[in-house]
């Protein structure tokens, strides 16, 4: 099935044909040329589809069996918790009263909106240990640019300017590297140790009077706890820099640890991983920022507050780092993050994470026998195998990923963090049973077989696919980025 | 603790510990130090089972006023338009929603296929040639288009018209900052840029120009006159525009624009209290490689047959780290479903005929305004939106029309000091011409 090409919406339109339901103009209609100056009425039509309400039902339907969610199958994709999106979530983020209000409403007409972006905002304190939240990043990768921005605000109101430099490790997020460019660093790299942690001593050397922070994720992207942040803490701080935690694996330490406590200073969440605000696909995200009491008054403004029984944004902010996004954030991801953790409960956090550390430790030793095992002790939410036993008889970790989709997976992150060869980054999630952990498990180590008796099955994969694999180099040397009318 | 979302039961936990080679869950967490352990539960809200907890939600969104019970006039960045209802029927497809980025292709080829339609339905309307697959926002958006200028052009100096939105024009400056990028308003006069001070301000020091068009007033700007003055200058001329505008009006790309940025909440996306919504990005072939966030691209597989894949990925993040063009990561993919669906459900005809009722509307709103006494300033052309002269205090008055079950307009004298008691008016289609009839002599009962 799915064998032919898709067509494109472009090419299922028919002129004459309609998908819309305009009403009737009831108010006095003028010409247009009265209305709109010469030159500013569009002459050519922009050539979108002319297609009836079932062919664009068709059309999507058919695009949507033609992509693997977290509905679809297990999908342990390293690094993305792609963990169960709950359904309640999407009805409340609809009501009317969420989904159908303006932003710049008077206040008094979006009290409940405001009452649970506050209450959201308190429970993030608490699960970071930090002193204040602002929810106006919309995403991780922005949440990381506010936080260094109100980092460098800080600084430069200390009269620091000599601050330039942002620490981050060789098996960082690329967003890290990215957002410090963005907020005018510059970035120096610290080395992992050969046991998958910061190597303390490079900290040491490439800490100094222009650091202006060292950021991290704990757990590690190898799936590791950086059980020496405290001592890094120290290092970082006794410098004069702040610590910023990247709250990208924060599902590995719900309950169990907190970033404040382990001395952070400002931290970014996804709510869109965590706290299952869903991925849709590559967004929209959600990308709260909480900072401890020094660095509060450098938050993006409005800054919502409580006064006396009424919830209102406070925009006298003389410090503050300015807007980093129109309106107060991605407030429909938002609501649905708020759902998900009212539906939890503090017990049911604490067992989100326990039950996925124990799914990521399940499979990471049933998996040790057939795949190398680059830092043997207790993972965390995720863990890494390397393909170099696999790659030494031709199958590289590419092809592994490609023959898991026969088996109806999505596979895991490959080719990160960088410092591990070959590299398969297995992110379970606790929503999974261990029944999907086990077929999933039974997969690997019938592809580890298949390595050694019948290599070209691996190599040629995937077979069941609707598309083989494509040639992305030709994609890139002659890019076709639109469909242009034949 | 047993919940609808963690399967593990406890004869599971037992094999699975015991696979492991420990006894208890918490020796895996043996390597958190004692010292930053968390020892107690969060302080937090008990669990609730979901009918209790829809219920209490249900009572909070029941205190807000929402644009489905009351009749709104109010703009100014988000709008209320006719969302064809299969948009959210799309989006609803879990296929779609609870997929991460599309970086195995060969199971995400819907997506893929759907942001390639999308770029293409972007830059149809826009009048460019590249499209990316969206922003956060129109106001980030801009942001990066800022810093792409800067990178493009090595000038650290951006001039933005004070006809564009406020709070897009404070994240560019939040941006700007990070860049060491000085940013100069051009001021506006009679709501649109003027150009003889844009004229005496751009200078060869100058990396971009940024208006909005139709601008924050709702007024069309001088495109033409406003591309001399930019690229005489070398500058990059950036707009940014309201996409359903140019369902009517002659795109940016007509005019010259190098970058087009805006917002597509005007197709298919609900208000949602200002996100998400759905940022996009839009540049000519010769800027293809400065564009930030994901491209999609055409190809073929090994047979020959049609796929799509995320494409010149050297630009981002995730590959170039610190040389990145941009940081961003996580997009607004499902909103760009949202707003695909939406342009495709419009059409080459239902875009055009939807545009232009806006303007009728607006259009005949100001005459009814008019004819109630009222001085509407920055007498001119419109899209959907125009600035009407009150004798109050605007907060007070809109505090009054919505006891009568009315959303006023935006409060102009909170970013335009100039502008205090001036309310700007959005008139869409979905507004009839009872409901303005009603809402003009309301407001005039407010002045009486």
């Amino acid at each position: 099935m799915h064998k032919e090409n898709q067509q494109l919406i472009f090419e299922m339109s028919s002129p004459g044909r309609i998908g819309y339901s305009l009403s009737e103009l009831d108010v006095p209609e003028k010409k247009l040329e009265d209305l709109i100056p010469e030159g500013y009425i569009r002459e050519e039509e922009p050539e979108l589809p002319e297609v009836s309400e079932l062919d664009i039902m068709r059309h999507y339907t058919a695009l949507s069996k033609r992509n693997h969610g977290v509905d679809s199958g297990f999908y342990p994709l390293g690094s993305c918790t792609m963990k169960y999106n709950p359904k309640i979530n999407e009805n409340v983020a609809r009501y009317n009263g969420f989904a159908h209000i303006h932003p710049l409403q008077d206040e008094s007409s979006v009290q409940g909106a405001l009452e649970l972006m506050h209450d959201l905002q308190e429970h993030l304190v608490e699960i970071t240990g930090m002193d204040e939240v602002t929810l106006q990043p919309a995403a991780g990768a922005h949440g990381e640019w506010t936080g260094l921005m109100m980092i460098r605000a800080f600084h430069e109101s200390k009269g620091d300017v000599k601050r330039t430099k942002v620490i981050v490790p060789d098996s960082a997020h690329g967003t890290n590297p990215a957002s410090a460019t963005v907020a005018g660093f510059e970035t120096v790299t610290v080395k992992s140790n050969e046991n998958g942690l910061v190597d303390i001593e490079d900290l040491k050397k490439v800490v100094g009077p222009d650091t202006a922070a060292l950021m991290l994720t704990n757990p590690n992207t190898l799936g590791l706890f950086e059980e020496n942040i405290i001592e890094m803490a120290e290092i970082v701080h006794g410098a004069g820099g702040k610590l910023y935690y990247d709250g990208a694996n924060l599902n590995a330490v719900l309950s169990k640890a907190r970033p404040g406590d382990m001395g952070f200073d400002v931290v970014h969440l996804n709510l869109h991983k965590t706290f299952t605000g869903p991925h849709g696909g590559g967004g929209p995200g959600s990308g709260p920022v909480g900072v401890k009491a020094d660095l509060a008054s450098f938050l993006p403004k409005p800054v919502l507050t409580k006064q006396n029984d009424a919830y209102v944004f406070d925009y006298d902010r003389p410090q503050s780092i300015g807007r980093v996004k129109p309106y107060y954030g991605n407030f429909g991801i938002n609501v649905r993050a708020y759902t998900y953790i009212r539906s939890m409960g503090p017990d049911g956090l604490k067992a989100v994470t326990e039950n996925a550390v124990l799914n990521a430790n399940y499979m990471m030793r049933r998996l040790a026998e057939y795949y190398d095992l680059p830092y043997d002790r207790h993972c965390k939410h995720e863990f890494v195998l390397s393909g170099r036993r696999q790659k030494k008889l031709g199958v590289r970790t590419l092809d592994i990923a490609k023959r898991l989709l026969d088996f109806g997976y999505h596979p895991p992150t490959i080719y990160f963090p960088l410092n591990v060869e070959e590299c398969i980054m297995i992110e379970p999630t606790e929503t999974e049973s261990k029944e999907t952990l086990d077929a999933f498990i039974d997969a690997m180590i019938q592809i580890a077989r298949e390595t050694e008796e019948n290599p070209e099955v691996v190599q040629e994969a995937p077979h069941t696919t609707v598309i083989g694999r494509l040639d992305e180099t030709t994609a890139a040397r002659k890019p076709i980025l639109r469909y242009y009318k034949a | 603790m047993k919940h609808r979302y963690l399967p593990l039961t406890e004869k599971d936990k037992k094999a699975m510990l015991e696979a492991v080679g420990v006894s208890t869950v918490d020796e895996l967490f043996s390597d958190i130090p004692e010292s930053v352990r968390f020892n107690r539960e969060y302080n937090i809200k008990a669990a609730k089972s979901e009918p209790m907890l829809m219920k209490e939600l249900a009572r909070m969104a029941g205190k807000n006023a929402d644009t489905k019970t009351y009749s709104s006039f109010l703009g100014a960045g988000v709008y209320d338009h006719y969302t064809p209802v299969i948009a959210d029927h799309v989006i609803s497809r879990s296929e779609f929603y609870t997929a991460y980025t599309p970086y195995q292709p060969e199971i995400s080829q819907g997506e893929l296929q759907a942001i390639f339609e999308f770029q293409t339905m972007i830059c149809e309307l826009t009048g460019m040639e590249v499209a990316n697959s969206s922003m956060y926002d129109g106001g980030t958006a801009l942001g990066e288009a800022a810093m792409l200028s800067a990178g493009q052009t090595k000038k650290k100096k951006i001039l933005i018209s004070a006809a564009v939105h406020p709070e897009a024009r404070e994240v560019v400056k939040t941006y700007a900052k990070g860049q060491y990028i000085e940013v100069v308003e051009v001021p506006h006069k009679d709501g649109i840029t003027d150009t003889e001070k844009l004229q005496s301000l751009a200078d060869e020091d100058v990396a971009a120009v940024i208006v909005q068009y139709p601008n924050f007033f709702g007024r069309i700007e001088p495109m033409k006159e406003i591309e001399t003055v930019v690229h005489s200058q070398k500058a990059l001329f950036v707009v940014s525009s309201n996409p359903l505008a140019l369902g009517a009006l002659t795109p940016p790309g007509k005019f010259g624009a190098d970058i087009v940025v805006g917002d597509a909440q005007p197709f298919g996306i609900p208000a949602a209290f200002g996100g998400p919504h759905c940022g996009y990005f839009a540049v000519t072939s010769k800027l293809m490689r400065k564009i930030p966030g994901r491209l999609v691209g055409q190809t073929k597989d090994d047979q020959g047959r049609r796929g799509f894949v995320l494409t010149l990925q050297a630009r981002e993040q995730h590959i170039r780290r610190d040389k990145a063009t941009s940081n961003i990561c996580s997009n607004q993919a499902l909103n760009a479903l949202a707003a695909s669906v939406a342009m495709t459900a419009l059409g080459k005809k239902g875009v055009r005929e939807m545009a232009i009722a806006n303007i009728q509307k607006a259009g005949y709103a100001k005459k009814i305004f008019k004819e109630a006494g009222f001085n509407i300033v920055f007498e001119g052309p419109c899209f959907n939106e125009f600035v009407v002269k009150m004798d109050a205090p605007v907060k007070s008055i809109n505090q009054e029309l919505l006891s009568k079950g009315y959303i006023g307009g935006y409060d102009l004298g909170r970013d335009y000091p100039e502008l205090d008691r001036h309310m700007l008016v959005a008139v869409t289609e979905l507004r009839t011409k009872e409901e303005i009839d009603m809402f003009v002599k309301e407001l005039r009962d407010c002045h009486a």
